[in-house]
């Protein structure tokens, strides 16, 4: 054994090659946040805001002008089989930098007050100390919030261009870090926030600790973490039999943690509530695309060659998220701990894409994602405006009669919630149609009825609200703020790419059609 | 001694590394079952290495201590911050949150 080590070892020591072309929208991102910190550093505190708000801008534009240009000609696996950088993976990391843009929007309000509105100005002091009233006296701002997204965003990046396991175990983690001290920082209920973030720590390094030991033990049978080698391995037979389907289902139990599907979301309502609602749209929108386009590439590349074996338990794992997400969400009474549960329930319907295991199957995956992602975005958006006494007005009876007090808001807010049923105009029509379709071509016939049922499960609990809104008396001290440019704007975007795509959706249908060939 | 048992030993810990965390009640004990699982990982990588005659598993080790030293300091820092607010650590008094 031992000289069969020594013969493994290169006489020579060999330059890996990287495509700098083919990964220039991450390193444009990684640069960004690195300068993000620098500021923080070094620049007076009343010009930070501004300063992190244009750079954090202008590098996520930079980014996707990367991708849509040097990206997009570069196409291959770089970095040694760390990095493949093929069609799904440039869409998705499209996707997600539009997402983080016009979530990065909703971060920046800050309404008439210098620092922006959802964060502490203080996170390390205690809630309610005299440090954090001096902290506030002497106007101390968090505007460190926006090089930890940036850090986020370029780990969701990653993630889903990663082919090999250790690489997509390091994005998990970069990914994933950051995001755990953003759900941290609310300003208001900041126990809450604190606690949010201690139970998403605590869970999500659980589960990441499954996905890694899910990967040694695919190690040990392909003797490799490239996802194509394991391809091999997984089509040969060859290799100990009984570490593969163990491995299998641990390394994709850490990625359902992520997407948030049951049994494994009991940290998704606890965290959507406690976060601050900026940080908990561009998380709800951004991980589930990142991890949905992890989970893809692993299924559809890796263990595509196993696939009786995974595929009955995700089935299961489909249908239970389905009617857990769907169920639950009619009880809440948490405006958004209901849009947490609605999450659940359209991560179920995204699996039943992801389920499809055809080309339609990553299209109409890709679509749902841009769907739910900017409904997601601009409706916690919305749900940062509506106050009461100071803080969020979470609770939905403080709804009531919305319509009548903000009209324009109600509306906006009405129309996010029929595209979150599946009303046809809405991109959440078309998506859920383009997931059940490609969900029929591919056998799913049964998993597709589940969801109808479910849609119609959770129509319910949105009519509701709309109702709520329009047909009940105002009661309370509930105000709507006055959104500034970045509110407005984010939660247009979001609207009008909801409405847009809903309308026409074919060009993104096209677009995401053509980039469905996963490299190996 | 037969390598095998180096994994039989690795799945062991992890397993107590998981009845840790669903266990014990102080965030601190519960991050420790965590780190625990990690250092499980990192063993099975090494005797699979060792097993198929390769470097890459000890490689990989590495990277998995860069990367829990990292969830290290974010950890501590989330589970400090939490008990200077409330004096203490344990997950049973972190219940605001619920249905």
């Amino acid at each position: 054994m031992i000289a069969s080590m020594a013969g493994a070892l290169p006489t020579e020591f060999v330059m890996t090659q990287i495509s700098y072309a083919a990964v220039l929208p991450m390193l444009l991102v990684f640069g960004g946040a690195m300068i993000g910190v620098l500021i923080e550093a070094f620049a007076p505190r009343r010009f930070r805001h501004e300063a992190q708000v244009t750079l954090t801008l202008l590098t996520l534009v930079a980014a996707l002008v990367a991708i849509a240009t040097s990206a997009r000609d570069h196409q291959g696996i770089t970095a040694a089989g760390a990095v493949v950088i093929d069609g799904p993976a440039l869409i998705f990391q499209g996707v997600i930098v539009a997402l983080a843009a016009v979530g990065v929007l909703a971060m920046a309000e800050r309404f008439t007050a210098d620092e922006a509105d959802a964060f502490t100005q203080s996170g390390a002091a205690v809630p309610g100390s005299p440090r954090e009233a001096a902290a506030v006296r002497l106007g101390a701002t968090s505007t460190e919030v926006f090089p930890l997204t940036l850090f986020a965003v370029a780990g969701m990046m990653l993630f889903p261009a990663s082919a090999d396991l250790l690489v997509m175990f390091v994005a998990l983690e970069v990914l994933s870090l950051p995001l755990y001290i953003l759900s941290g920082l609310a300003r208001r209920r900041r126990l809450l926030s604190q606690e949010a973030s201690l139970k998403y720590f605590l869970l999500g390094a659980f589960s990441s600790a499954f996905f890694l030991f899910g990967a040694a033990l695919i190690y040990g049978y392909a003797g490799s973490l490239e996802l194509s080698d394991i391809a091999t391995a997984v089509q040969n037979q060859s290799g100990m039999d009984g570490l593969l389907i163990p491995g299998v289902l641990l390394v994709v139990v850490g990625l359902l943690f992520k997407v948030g599907a049951a049994p494994f979301h009991a940290w998704t309502p606890d965290v959507y509530q406690g976060a601050p609602s900026p940080v908990t749209g561009f998380m709800a929108a951004g991980t589930k695309v990142a991890a949905f386009g992890a989970l893809l590439r692993v299924l559809y590349v890796a263990f595509e060659g196993v696939r009786w074996d995974w595929m009955p338990i995700l089935w299961g794992v489909a249908i239970l998220t389905m009617v857990v997400g769907a169920v639950l969400s009619v009880t809440q009474t948490d405006m958004k701990r209901l849009l947490a549960y609605s999450s659940i329930a359209h991560a179920g319907f995204i699996l039943v894409g992801v389920l499809a295991l055809n080309q339609k199957g990553v299209s109409s995956t890709l679509f749902y994602l841009v769907a739910y992602g900017f409904m997601t975005i601009a409706a916690f958006a919305i749900v940062a405006l509506v106050r009461s006494s100071g803080n969020e007005a979470t609770h939905l009876s403080q709804w009531a009669g919305l319509g009548k007090r903000s009209p324009i808001v109600a509306g906006v807010f009405a129309f996010l919630l029929l595209a979150f049923t599946g009303i046809p105009l809405t991109s959440g029509f078309t998506a859920k149609f383009a997931v059940f379709a490609a969900a029929v071509a591919g056998g799913g016939t049964w998993l597709v009825i589940v969801g109808i049922i479910c849609s119609g499960i959770t129509a319910f609990v949105y009519i509701r609200i709309i109702v709520l809104m329009y047909f009940s008396e105002p009661a309370g001290d509930t105000m709507v703020m006055t959104p500034t440019v970045m509110s407005t704007l984010c939660i247009s975007l979001g609207t009008l790419v909801t409405l847009w795509l809903g309308i026409i959706p074919s060009p993104l249908l096209d677009l995401a059609s053509q980039s469905t060939l996963f490299l190996r | 001694m037969s390598l095998v048992n180096y994994i039989y030993l690795s799945a062991i810990l992890f397993a107590i590394g998981s009845a840790v965390v669903l266990v014990r009640r102080n965030a601190i004990v519960v991050f420790m079952g965590v780190e625990l699982m990690l250092n499980a990982t990192n063993l099975a990588f090494v005797t699979f290495a060792r097993m198929n005659g390769q470097l890459d598993g000890q490689a990989i080790a590495l990277f998995v201590m860069v990367v829990a030293a990292a969830e290290v300091v974010v950890g501590l820092a989330i589970i400090m911050s939490i008990y200077r607010a409330r004096r203490s650590a344990s997950v049973d008094d972190a219940n605001l949150l619920k249905l």
